[in-house]
């Protein structure tokens, strides 16, 4: 990645959540609150590699939805370094807008499922980011070209919609269109739930590169090996659930 | 990260006698940015989208929009011709029946062109290669150019109008339900065309919809209506994915997994 921008390595954390609640209550089902996680405090530095760990239930993806903007919190805040120009701003609290430009600029993700738009090639859903960017059409097909070659996506599928494709074979998309851009704070949830042992290293290979670039990662893993292969550090969810206080 | 919105709402409000169609509607539109606005029949969205495009008046509240000139008046202090002028060039309406926004009796051609002509351009041959590369841009073969849209499907008449639309380059462009009276295969067809166009013109939009998929697929902020009130509000997929008022909930829950 010759864009990288280094600017942001090396001046504190790339993550920092702290006093986050998240409930959910659900109003058809007669008002019940369903508490999920409460006081999750955590924080990430440039180059870490941080697991989610614990029981299934436990709110490890609600947490990561939370840091993405894709689900409310309660209370607390979630700090995000923002790419541009190295404030810290907060996701938790922010107008739509800031969690849109926090996606375009800082924060990756690597969803379990891909949500395909139809008629879109698997060539454009894993450029789509560096074209958001104001990256050449062209260039950005040919990275994305060469990102889904690494992870042996076999390049009659390329110009396809992913639609059809595989459950590995979506999953490898997902991780390529994660992985294109240069977001300084990159979340995976559960990235090699449906990759064979090949892929698998390809993908733990990508990890420790971007690692290397001074990327911070927070990730939920099932997959023992992976986990031991990447992880700086495991946070134990369970320590945050709000489950038993309920 | 622009910093000024290209359309600013602030206490809308629109009565019919003691009826309030729509009330209390606040909400900004960023360039670049598409907005849905989703409800069931009878949630005020369709009155409000024509209030904010000076379509209907409104009975009280602010509507500001951004010209391309740098003010930022509200459309009530524009005057008749600069209103008639800003819906014919900078805006775009695209609504739910393409007959409503078409001139049935011309030709396809024509059609794309008149807004041309609108904004000044007079040399014919000129239009004609413009109106015909945009007929291209929406799927539609140029060889059609001189047929009328009676000729057409349902589905090429909403391309149509959507190039009708497009062609004097708006920058902020008004639907109204615009995948709503056609086909589920047609509709996947219009809604990749219009998902495409928007993105690479850079376009603002204001799209009213029924459809949860819909406002997933070509929006990235939503405002959920109901009773006239905004009821929630927010990005889309936090507002599909985690739906905190009892009505978004009730609407997502409706929608089958997919």
């Amino acid at each position: 990645m010759p864009d990288i921008d280094t600017t942001v390595a090396n001046t504190g954390p790339l993550l920092s959540v702290s006093g986050v609640a998240k409930s959910f209550t659900m109003h058809l089902r007669g008002g019940i609150r369903l508490p999920v996680v409460a006081n999750v405090a955590f924080e990430l530095q440039p180059g870490e590699c941080v697991v989610l760990g614990g029981p299934s239930g436990v709110g490890k993806s609600s947490i990561l939805r939370m840091v993405y903007g894709n689900y409310s919190v309660d209370s607390g805040q979630i700090l995000i370094r923002q790419r541009g120009d190295g404030e810290m701003a907060n996701l938790a609290t922010g107008e739509p807008r800031l969690v849109l430009a926090l996606r375009r600029d800082s924060i990756g993700y690597v969803s379990q499922f891909l949500r395909a738009v139809p008629r879109v090639s698997a060539v454009d859903v894993v450029a789509e980011p560096l074209v958001a960017r104001g990256v050449e059409r062209d260039v950005a097909a040919k990275r994305a070209g060469e990102m889904l070659e690494r992870l042996n996506l076999p390049s009659a599928l390329f110009e396809l919609p992913p639609a059809t494709f595989s459950g590995g074979e979506k999953q490898r998309v997902n991780i390529a269109r994660g992985f294109i851009t240069d977001h300084p704070l990159l979340l995976l949830d559960e990235p090699t739930a449906s990759l064979d042992a090949t892929n698998r290293d390809v993908l733990v290979e990508m990890i420790r590169e971007k690692l290397g670039l001074g990327t911070a990662i927070l990730g939920i893993f099932h997959d023992m090996p992976v986990r031991e292969a990447v992880a700086t550090r495991v946070i134990d969810v369970s320590a945050f659930s709000a489950r038993d206080a309920a | 990260m622009s910093s000024e919105p290209i359309l600013s709402v602030r206490n809308l409000e629109r009565r019919y006698g003691s009826f309030i169609a729509c009330t209390d509607v606040s909400f900004d539109v960023w360039p670049g940015e598409v907005v849905a606005i989703v409800g069931e029949s009878g949630s005020g969205k369709t009155t409000l989208l024509n209030c904010i495009s000076g379509r209907m008046e409104r009975s009280s509240g602010e509507v500001r929009y951004h010209m391309r000139d740098g003010r930022f008046p509200d459309l009530e202090e524009l005057s008749e011709a600069e209103r008639r002028f800003l819906a014919r060039t900078d805006w775009g309406f695209v609504h739910q029946n393409p007959a409503d926004g078409l001139r049935m009796r011309v030709s396809a051609g024509a059609n794309v062109g008149e807004r041309l002509m609108a904004i000044g351009q007079r040399h014919y041959g000129d239009i004609r290669q413009t109106a015909s590369d945009w007929l291209e841009r929406v799927e539609i073969a140029s060889a059609r150019i001189d047929d009328k849209p009676v000729a057409f499907s349902g589905g090429m008449r909403q391309r149509l109008q959507i190039a009708r639309n497009l062609v004097t380059h708006p920058r902020l462009i008004f639907m109204d339900e615009p995948t709503g009276g056609l086909d589920v295969s047609v509709q996947a067809r219009v809604l990749d065309l219009l998902r495409m166009l928007v993105a690479d013109l850079g376009l603002s939009v204001v799209i009213v919809t029924h459809d949860l998929a819909v406002a997933r697929l070509l929006s990235q902020r939503m405002i959920v209506m109901k009773s006239g009130h905004i009821v929630e509000q927010g990005l889309t997929d936090r507002v599909l994915d985690d739906p905190r008022h009892p009505y978004t909930q009730l609407l997502v829950a409706s929608i089958p997994e997919s």
